[in-house]
């Protein structure tokens, strides 16, 4: 599993940090840090990321 | 012959419905019923970006292209009937009729059809008036906005003070007008709202409160201007209205239904109990033992994911003739809204506050980060976050999720 944020579209919301946070995280300046190869067994919690992002900037790629 | 899931609407809630049961292990036969000819978009960024994207025609079809949502692998064999209107149900005999005579037989029905404008209660002048739903909306409004143009926002709650900043910032001399005394006073509780309201006016933009519109003037059938209830005239090119909404529900009319206030829902989304039909995103009235038993609609957009979620848990439980989940349906609600250079971030459901403190920050000084929380007979019920850096979101929304526990919630 490949995840992919599209940091032209990412506005810092923060709610995929919420959703999946063993693989986004906001960093202390508030940016977006993540797992682009997170494990399989954590894909239900990367696709609520994706449903969450108000800004639907998050891709999976298989 | 495989069950049939009707879904009528076809936006986010509609989306997410058909997602849900996919994942959720419906194989069956799924249909979504939109009456816009777009396929799903977000809607959030109409009053924001869109208005103002400088590349591209901005035709609604441009907008709702550019804003479309990536439906889910699993959900790449639904069948979109777009561009057409549900206009009767019979949930008797399960059926839906669409506009032009179609008529879809069902085994298990989601409703999805959610909200359109309220409009001022004046018919003319017709032109140069707009509301803000739809990627037709924004796109008729875009058209009209221009440098120098005088603006007058009816209604100051979250998108009307959206639409009012967007507008601001394209170079439109803006007035937004609130019967009440303060900007979005429902959704942020007055002592923010008072500070907002400042942050506003000092941001530039005007800002008349504690009055209400009584007309609108024009000539040629295009309006002139806002007349408000002590006479005055605010003049205006053009007029947004953003006064509300109603929800979708005249076309299930006749099947004995409550159609007062949305759908009325039980705790797994069931229209008052039946079993067969379920209702999604904004136009559902549940009760959220988060809270208390009160049914409500909420109008926030993480409603259609966490609503269609145990929505389709529940029709597929239905179907299968199974029970369904013994677990109760409590979502923490959670809204943004990015204005005037300001970020708020709400967790829980400020509404139903009876008091607040500020336990971070100013709030003469807004743009430096202020936290609010908002309590109901003592208990958080939510919070407002203005301008907070996101890192420190979760532990905010961790202090709603902890407190606001469910009703005969076991700790």
């Amino acid at each position: 599993m490949k995840v992919v944020v599209d940091m032209t579209l990412c506005q810092d919301h923060g709610q995929c940090a919420i959703a999946a946070p063993e693989v986004f995280r906001m960093d202390e300046d508030s940016k977006l840090v993540f797992d682009a190869e997170p494990d399989g067994s954590l894909s239900d919690a990367v696709q609520d990321a994706i449903d969450v992002c108000p800004v639907q900037a998050i891709f999976l790629e298989r | 012959m495989p069950p049939t899931v009707v879904v009528v609407g076809a936006s986010l809630g509609g989306l997410r419905a058909a997602e849900q049961l996919r994942a959720q292990g419906f194989g069956g036969r799924l249909l979504v019923v939109g009456a816009e000819p777009w396929m799903p978009y977000n809607r959030p960024p109409l009053s924001k970006e869109a208005l103002g994207r400088g590349a591209g025609d901005g035709t609604a079809a441009d907008l709702a292209a550019a804003l479309a949502f990536r439906p889910r692998a699993a959900a790449h064999d639904v069948g979109w009937v777009l561009g057409r209107t549900a206009v009767g149900a019979d949930l008797a005999a399960r059926t839906v009729t669409l506009d032009d005579g179609t008529v879809l037989g069902y085994d298990a029905l989601v409703v999805a059809t959610g909200l359109r404008p309220r409009r001022l209660p004046v018919e003319r002048p017709a032109g140069g008036r707009f509301t803000l739903r739809t990627a037709d909306d924004a796109a008729a409004l875009r058209r009209e906005v221009r440098p120098g143009a005088r603006a007058v926002v009816v209604g100051g709650g979250f998108v009307g003070c959206e639409t009012a900043g967007t507008l601001a910032a394209l170079g439109c001399r803006v007035t937004v007008v609130e019967p009440l005394p303060v900007p979005m006073l429902r959704g942020v509780g007055p002592e923010l709202g008072t500070a907002l309201l400042t942050h506003h006016r000092e941001a530039g933009l005007r800002l008349e409160t504690g009055i209400g519109v009584s007309d609108l003037v024009g000539r040629d059938d295009r309006v002139t201007g806002v007349r408000l209830d002590d006479g005055s005239v605010l003049p205006a090119d053009l007029v947004v209205e953003s006064v509300g909404s109603y929800p979708n529900v005249e076309w299930l009319a006749g099947n004995g239904l409550d159609l007062s206030d949305g759908l009325l829902c039980d705790n797994d989304l069931r229209v008052e109990g039946r079993r067969d039909v379920v209702a999604v995103g904004d136009v559902a009235r549940f009760p959220n033992p988060r809270f208390d038993e009160v049914p409500r609609r909420v109008e926030h957009w993480c409603v259609p994911g966490d609503t269609a979620r145990r929505a389709a848990a529940t029709v597929v439980a239905h179907l299968a003739g199974a029970a369904t989940s013994p677990e109760p349906f409590a979502p923490l609600p959670a809204f943004w809204s990015d204005q005037l250079g300001l970020r708020l971030q709400s967790f829980g459901a400020p509404r139903l506050a009876d008091g607040a403190d500020v336990v971070e920050g100013d709030l003469t000084d807004l743009r430096a980060g202020v936290a609010v929380v908002h309590r109901r007979a003592g208990r958080v019920v939510g919070t407002v976050l203005v301008n907070v850096p996101a890192a420190r979101h979760a532990g905010y929304r961790s202090l709603v999720a902890d407190a606001a526990h469910p009703v005969g919630h076991r700790v």
